[in-house]
């Protein structure tokens, strides 16, 4: 069966997306470099393995997805992630609450939170709100989320307990949630809606 | 079996990631039956999690970020 022909030139034209696509959860110029070089290496020697039944795009989106969980490995096993106590720990939240575990400021209602998702600038208020959390609480949020790894592979390749990565995730959500209440719905309303 | 919007807020954030216990379940379900705002910061984690779907999607395409160029 002859394989579908993918030229290089086709390979190349997906570059700036892939490294969009790589940037967004690495956030460093040169890991992501590596990753789309990877991948796009991997792509040419296995040109004929791409069965045609998908986009190019989204073939070699797999390739990167593959190449950026190995980078985290690979981080993960030299820094062997150890977590702060400021990580480890739910306690700063708690300002959030009274004493009777009632909200002291109940949270928002937001605004047409769906309307948000066709805006360019939503995205990137999110990305900056991502890039102040703490570097394993990122790195844990995006395997989860953006990778759509399930937790028990999140904790073997980081080698972390469970519950170490269900408060990662807890605290990642809670500071997201205030971050995108503060700088977008909360100035959506006198700001956006001209 | 009360729980309180503290309890209420992990147990949100948990069951995005696993399957709640019948307790928790119930637990959480009574409790947002009369708590407007953790009913929002259900909806809000929960669109949390479509609105990093479409990033990635909109990365995948291309779409997002100011340097687009095509």
């Amino acid at each position: 069966m002859p394989a579908p022909a993918i030229e290089l030139r086709e390979l190349e034209s997906h570059r700036r997306a892939l490294l969009r696509f790589a940037m967004a959860q690495l956030r460093d110029e040169s890991h992501a470099e590596d990753c789309v070089q990877e991948t796009l290496s991997a792509a040419i020697q296995n040109a004929e393995r791409y069965a045609g039944d998908s986009s190019v795009r989204t073939w070699l989106i797999g390739i990167l997805k593959h190449k950026i969980l190995d980078h985290f490995r690979k981080a993960s096993r030299e820094r062997i992630v150890s977590l702060s106590d400021e990580e480890s720990s739910l306690d700063d939240f708690d300002a959030l609450f009274k004493q009777d575990g009632h909200y002291v400021a109940p949270p928002a209602a937001w605004a047409d939170p769906e309307q948000a998702l066709t805006q360019r600038e939503f995205f990137e208020v999110l990305e900056s709100c991502m890039d102040r959390l703490p570097k394993n609480t990122a790195l844990v949020f995006k395997m989860r989320e953006i990778m759509g790894i399930e937790i028990e592979e999140i904790c073997r390749e980081l080698a972390i307990t469970a519950n170490n990565c269900w408060v990662l995730l807890y605290r990642a959500r809670m500071s997201l949630r205030q971050c995108l209440e503060q700088r977008w719905f909360a100035s959506a309303q006198s700001a956006r809606t001209r | 079996m009360r729980i309180t919007c503290k309890e209420a807020s992990r147990l949100i954030s948990l069951g995005l990631d696993r399957n709640l216990t019948l307790g928790q379940r119930t637990a959480l379900r009574l409790h947002l039956t009369f708590c407007d705002a953790c009913t929002r910061v259900k909806a809000q984690f929960e669109f949390l999690r479509r609105a990093l779907a479409s990033y990635s999607g909109s990365a995948e395409n291309g779409e997002h970020r100011s340097d687009r160029k095509r």
